[in-house]
């Protein structure tokens, strides 16, 4: 029973990861590709992690809490980073795509 | 007296809390351990944090981080769509809100909240912190976009974070 919810768990963070990948390949310009690691790739992590806390919940007698501090590590630190590298493309003026209003 | 030893209460709270889930235990050696750092690291760094943040109403706070938590998960749905959806659709662009909220925690809890929802990452704060550059991956209507982050991001979190 754990193992199955563990599992499907593990394939769809597996799938949001590999979605924020292709977006990162596909998009046009740079601002638009910071978008892929900041959403796609939270709910990709944030679901292997959780099958990570409920494996390891089951597993041993105690509850695993480490997973929780990195989903909200995670949280504080991808917008910020994201950002930083939004506010150095703006300041080196890198250009966006035309079609941008 | 109170406020010397203890600057930020807060801040202690949540380095105790992240200390016993960095343990994974509820043992009293480490609720001891915890505490003296919990105290000591607010105490030394003090002189970095220059303005007191108190949170007020915590059941709004609850909430709001439940919905942060609700959208963060529409989001991703969404951004996958679009992500996999045709390139030539998009209609990205940025969007300038002027802000309402005024303290330093306040805007950086809005900054980040609108980096993890739907469609956006915050990506400038103008110098006098009144408004901040936005940039979207999918425009249909701006001033909608601003409504929505005003009604449902910056209101509660005028409500909570509160200068004291």
């Amino acid at each position: 029973m754990f193992e199955s919810i563990v599992a499907i768990l593990i394939v769809v963070g597996a799938i949001f990861t590999l979605i924020g990948s292709i977006g990162l390949y596909k998009l046009p310009d740079f601002y638009m590709r910071l978008h892929g690691p900041t959403k796609a790739s939270t709910l990709g992590v944030g679901s292997i992690l959780i099958a990570s806390a409920i494996y390891f919940s089951s597993k041993t007698d105690s509850v695993s809490t480490h997973e929780i501090l990195i989903t909200v590590f995670l949280f504080i630190t991808a917008p910020v980073s994201a950002h930083l590298m939004a506010k150095a493309a703006l300041h080196i003026k890198i250009k966006e795509k035309d079609s941008t209003n | 007296m109170l406020k010397r030893i203890f600057p930020h209460p807060i801040l202690t709270v949540v380095l105790l809390i992240v200390w016993l889930f960095l343990n994974n235990t509820i043992a009293t050696g480490h609720i001891v351990l915890g505490l003296v750092l919990a105290i000591l690291i607010p105490w030394l760094t003090s002189a970095y944090w220059p303005e007191r943040n108190c949170i007020k109403k915590p059941f709004t706070l609850l909430k709001f981080l439940l919905l942060v938590l609700w959208d963060i998960l529409v989001a991703n749905l969404k951004v996958a769509v679009l992500i996999l959806g045709k390139r030539a659709n998009l209609k990205p662009g940025f969007i300038t809100i002027e802000l309402d909220v005024k303290t330093p925690l306040g805007i950086s809890v809005l900054a980040n909240v609108i980096s993890l929802t739907p469609g956006t990452v915050s990506c400038d704060l103008s110098m006098d912190r009144q408004s901040l550059l936005v940039h979207a991956l999918h425009i249909e209507d701006a001033q909608q976009i601003i409504d929505e982050i005003k009604q449902r991001y910056e209101k509660p979190i005028i409500e909570v974070f509160t200068a004291c």
